[in-house]
């Protein structure tokens, strides 16, 4: 458990880190981009059905896959749309 | 062992991608890196978490490819708000969902796992509700403006105090019904949130919800005891915050008072029937006073966008720069929908982004520009956020344009901006008023400089 709490701790220093540089003309695809990542729910989605045991657990988990993968390539791709304007 | 390894090199994928974007130039590579980590992570998950139902997860990530990629190919630069509003909340709702599956699957774990999971729950739920009623506000599908509902801050504290009441009793003890209960409080707690949240302060409540995900996605890596989800969870939260906080200074307000102090439009009538004398030109009048201008600074606004003049100011701006007038985009960090929205939707129109100028890089210059162009903004360049203590967006840092030798204000009608608040500026004797819809005014004003 404190291991996970470590990481945490850390990741919140990165996060702060990073996020703190970003150019504010990029505030935007930052908000975009930031979106897609927290569709790595995905995983967890994908590990909770494949175990799943009961039918109640697996139609929760389909329904979380599916929304999570639209969350994930949905952000990618409008993140990337907008990033490719930027590039000159 | 491998497992983890792969999820060490997701994690930092996700943390280059970030860091990409402190250059417009090498962003789009982090984005790719992004996504690359991103598919390393599922392929690792499916090929070692999967013991069944790979078919069937199979096909929920092809329904989602389906239907996530058409709509983020399709969406109008102008609506980005609305569509990252919608990914966000469906985000959540998988969140939400994930812990509530793992609930049924492990139903006795210690406490703090327990924990974890009723929050991952609450978080994820007001998360997605809170979204699509962003959404909603957005697309215009609703009014953008406050609503207040009868009791609706009752309602509101109402559904907070036993969301808390429903997670510490969930916690104590793991009961199903209540778990589900705390779900739909949940949601009823991200519409009661949401509502009261008038038009230009929206943007603020989507950088907020989208921190929320984040720190659901956070919670829920605790309950599976994922890294990954925690590291790329917590990276969100921590952007979402920091913008949010970016955001409520640009407003020069205080978060708590864009969330549960809606502006209540109450000022819009202070000066009354008055008949107040403005100065308005023709469309020749400003062709010539731009033309033979050195220095112009533009202003857009979110009205510019609605009247997809992008492209025609970015002509009209070339055309003077040919002339050799010297020629800058003032940015407001709250000009658009989303924080940075204005400088996607003049990228858009292929303007450099080495023209776009924050506030900082315009306001010392202010006195030596000869015209300043309002386009479709207005609040971001009212004195009365500066000078008048009573105004309700007082302390709002503004683009000082009536300190600049001229003005030209672009405007549809005399109707005060989304605040609501009249503009003094105006009225100002340098000011010249150029009636009509943004597109055709600059269109008109471009072929009136080629002319001269």
């Amino acid at each position: 458990m404190i291991d996970l709490l470590t990481i945490f701790v850390l990741a919140v220093f990165v996060g702060f880190e990073v996020v703190s540089k970003v150019s504010t003309i990029l505030h935007t695809p930052l908000m975009s981009g930031a979106n897609a990542i927290h569709g790595v729910i995905l995983v967890g989605a994908i590990l909770i059905t494949g175990s799943a045991e009961s039918t109640l657990e697996l139609v929760l988990g389909l329904l979380a896959v599916f929304l999570a993968t639209v969350n994930v390539v949905g952000g990618f791709v409008v993140t990337d749309r907008m990033l490719e304007m930027f590039k000159r | 062992m491998t497992v983890q390894l792969m999820y060490l090199v997701a994690s930092v994928c996700f943390i280059l991608a970030l860091k990409g974007l402190s250059s417009p130039k090498y962003a789009r590579y982090g984005n790719f890196i992004g996504a690359f980590g991103m598919l390393v992570a599922v392929i690792t998950a499916y090929v070692h978490g999967v013991v069944h139902n790979g078919l069937w997860i199979l096909i929920a990530v092809a329904l989602g490819v389906v239907v996530g990629i058409p709509a983020a190919r399709s969406v109008k630069m102008t609506a980005i708000p609305q569509m990252v509003a919608l990914f966000n909340g469906v985000g959540g709702a998988a969140a939400a969902l994930v812990a509530l599956a793992e609930f049924f699957a492990v139903p006795d774990t210690d406490f703090l796992f327990r924990l974890a999971t009723v929050l991952t729950v609450l978080i994820g739920s007001v998360s997605f509700s809170g979204s699509v009623v962003t959404f909603l506000k957005l697309q215009e599908l609703m009014t953008t403006r406050p609503v207040l509902l009868p009791a609706g801050q009752q309602l509101a504290i109402a559904a907070g105090v036993s969301s808390v009441a429903l997670c510490a009793l969930t916690t104590a003890v793991p009961n199903g019904f209540l778990l589900w209960l705390l779900a739909v409080v949940g949601l009823a707690l991200g519409v009661l949130f949401v509502l009261p949240v008038g038009g230009a302060d929206v943007p603020i409540a989507i950088s907020l919800l989208n921190a929320f995900t984040g720190l659901a996605v956070a919670a829920s890596g605790y309950v599976l005891a994922n890294t990954l989800l925690i590291v790329a969870g917590t990276l969100v939260g921590a952007s979402g915050t920091i913008l949010t906080r970016l955001m409520a200074q640009a407003m020069g307000r205080s978060l708590t008072n864009i969330l549960f102090g809606a502006f209540k439009a109450t000022t819009v009538a202070v000066h009354g029937e008055e008949q107040r004398t403005v100065k308005s030109g023709t469309v020749e009048d400003v062709a010539i006073l731009l033309g033979y201008a050195n220095n112009v600074v533009v202003v857009p606004g979110y009205g510019l966008a609605v009247a997809q003049a992008q492209h025609a100011v970015r002509e009209l701006v070339s055309q003077l720069e040919r002339r050799g007038v010297s020629v800058a985009y003032g940015i407001h960090p709250v000009a658009g929908r989303m924080p940075g929205h204005m400088n996607v939707l003049l990228a858009e129109a292929d303007v450099p982004y080495e023209q776009l100028k924050e506030l900082d890089d315009v306001n010392p210059g202010i006195t030596s520009v000869d015209v300043a162009v309002v386009v479709g903004a207005n609040d971001v360049v009212n004195p009365g956020a500066r000078d008048e203590p009573s105004s309700p967006i007082y302390g709002m840092p503004i683009f000082d344009v009536d300190r600049a030798k001229s003005v030209v204000f672009m405007k549809r009608s005399m109707r005060p901006g989304f605040a609501g608040v009249d503009n003094e500026l105006l009225y100002n004797p340098k000011t010249t008023l150029l009636f009509g819809d943004a597109k055709d005014s600059l269109t008109k004003l471009l072929a009136a400089v080629k002319q001269l």
